[in-house]
């Protein structure tokens, strides 16, 4: 079985324009990925499927993963004209404080076996542009076809829209539902009225829906 | 009216029986509530075998199950209620003739349970529709199960026909159908028929500061 850093190298042979990296992960699993460019993916998930030493015929798993805005605070050093004591003008170094916003992203990752040669996983993974209103990515359900209703879900609970994909339709929520629950910044709706027997969460969520209500109500 | 049940005896010793209609009336109904046939989580395998040899359902008039809710008489609720398939539960339901009864089977299906705190679940059947007999467990026991049956017809059996208490099928202004939950952008609307599931006395809630 060829690792993540060789499978790229396969890629990068057959396909020299394709936009891959390498991700890699720095926990004990080591499970190293590889990072397409949404628009060279179909064509190097075709590679991978048919190329006769990796024979990637098989897409076990298909799933999300969002990546909230992140904001970033850097400690940086600026040299700035401030007033000596004597009245002249002097140069000094500060450490300011820069903080900056990272957007955040949709991540979609698919898990490769190869039924024919019994190897893997070799990891793929795509990201969106943002999380708001540029969230396509390339449907691979053309080249694998296990990944029809998996792409589904992700669409469902996360909201990444699979362009090329046969039926993308809603597939665990009802079709009028319009949130994502899997994001991150999806607030559950706030059906605690009365709880029979309330603890722990359900408790807080019960006493926060209680005091609400009683707001309203007064 | 009921008859005593010494002078009952005497009579029939003596070869005559005597009965009321309210009472021969509610020993047919409770002897044949046929339970439909659906299921919607893991409870239902143990509502399957209570059915079966083992446990036999059938002992206490269960005989049959009714693939349609025309011909059942008795829903069990068995297992989580997505708030997916809530509406289409809600009709079943409706489309149940009198006299229908609920047994709420297992902790999803009385306050969804584990899962309470799921987007996707309902907190509890008897938000939509009336349930006769509740039963905890995760999942129940057959004899849980057979117990809560036997809850039921003992209800079916002191229930009087006339009066206040009298059944739905016997009101002829009692409320027949239920509301149908919607699918909402966010949540079922409404997310609790207020009929069935009236909010508890208000309690004084403290305020701090």
């Amino acid at each position: 079985m060829k690792t993540a850093a060789e499978v790229l190298q396969a890629i990068k042979a057959a396909l020299p324009q394709a936009g891959v990296e390498l991700v890699n992960n720095p926990g004990p699993s080591a499970q190293h990925s590889l990072r397409l460019a949404p628009a060279d993916a179909l064509a190097v998930a075709v590679f991978l499927r048919d190329d006769a030493e990796l024979a990637l015929d098989y897409c076990s798993n298909a799933t999300g993963v969002d990546w909230p805005d992140k904001e970033i605070s850097e400690k940086v050093k600026v040299t700035k004209v401030v007033d000596g004591p004597d009245g002249t003008k002097e140069e000094k170094v500060v450490e300011e404080t820069v903080k900056h916003l990272e957007p955040g992203y949709l991540e979609a990752v698919y898990h490769l076996f190869s039924m024919k040669h019994k190897h893997g996983p070799v990891i793929l993974r795509m990201r969106t542009v943002n999380r708001a209103d540029q969230v396509q990515l390339p449907s691979l359900t053309p080249v694998w076809r296990s990944a029809e209703f998996q792409e589904r879900e992700i669409f469902d609970l996360f909201g990444i829209v699979f362009t090329g994909h046969p039926d993308l339709r809603r597939i665990l929520m009802w079709d009028e539902f319009e949130d994502h629950p899997m994001r991150r910044d999806y607030v559950d709706p706030d059906d605690y009225e009365y709880e029979p027997t309330p603890h722990d969460e359900v408790l807080k969520r019960a006493q926060e829906h209680e005091k609400a209500q009683a707001g309203v109500t007064a | 009216m009921a008859v005593e049940p010494d002078l009952k005896i005497e009579l029939g010793k003596q070869g005559v029986f005597v009965t009321t209609i309210s009472e021969i009336y509610n020993w047919g109904r409770k002897n044949s509530v046929w339970p439909m046939q659906f299921g919607l989580a893991c409870c239902a395998i143990e509502m399957i075998a209570t059915t079966m040899a083992r446990y036999d359902l059938a002992r206490f008039g269960a005989e049959v199950f009714r693939p349609s809710p025309r011909q059942a008489d008795l829903m069990i609720i068995s297992g989580t209620i997505t708030k997916k398939m809530a509406p289409q539960v809600v009709r079943l339901y409706n489309q149940m003739a009198e006299p229908r009864y609920v047994i709420a089977m297992g902790a999803c299906a009385i306050s969804g349970g584990p899962f309470k705190q799921g987007y996707n679940v309902l907190k509890g059947i008897d938000r939509y529709i009336p349930v006769d007999v509740h039963i905890p467990g995760c999942p129940p026991r057959p004899e849980a199960l057979i117990h809560a049956f036997m809850t039921l017809q003992a209800r079916i059996d002191v229930q009087p026909l006339t009066g206040e208490a009298r059944p739905r099928h016997l009101d002829a202004e009692a409320q027949g159908e239920f509301p149908v939950p919607e699918q909402g952008a966010h949540d079922l609307v409404p997310p609790v028929n207020r009929l069935v599931w009236p909010l508890p006395a208000p309690k004084a809630v403290e305020t701090h500061g």
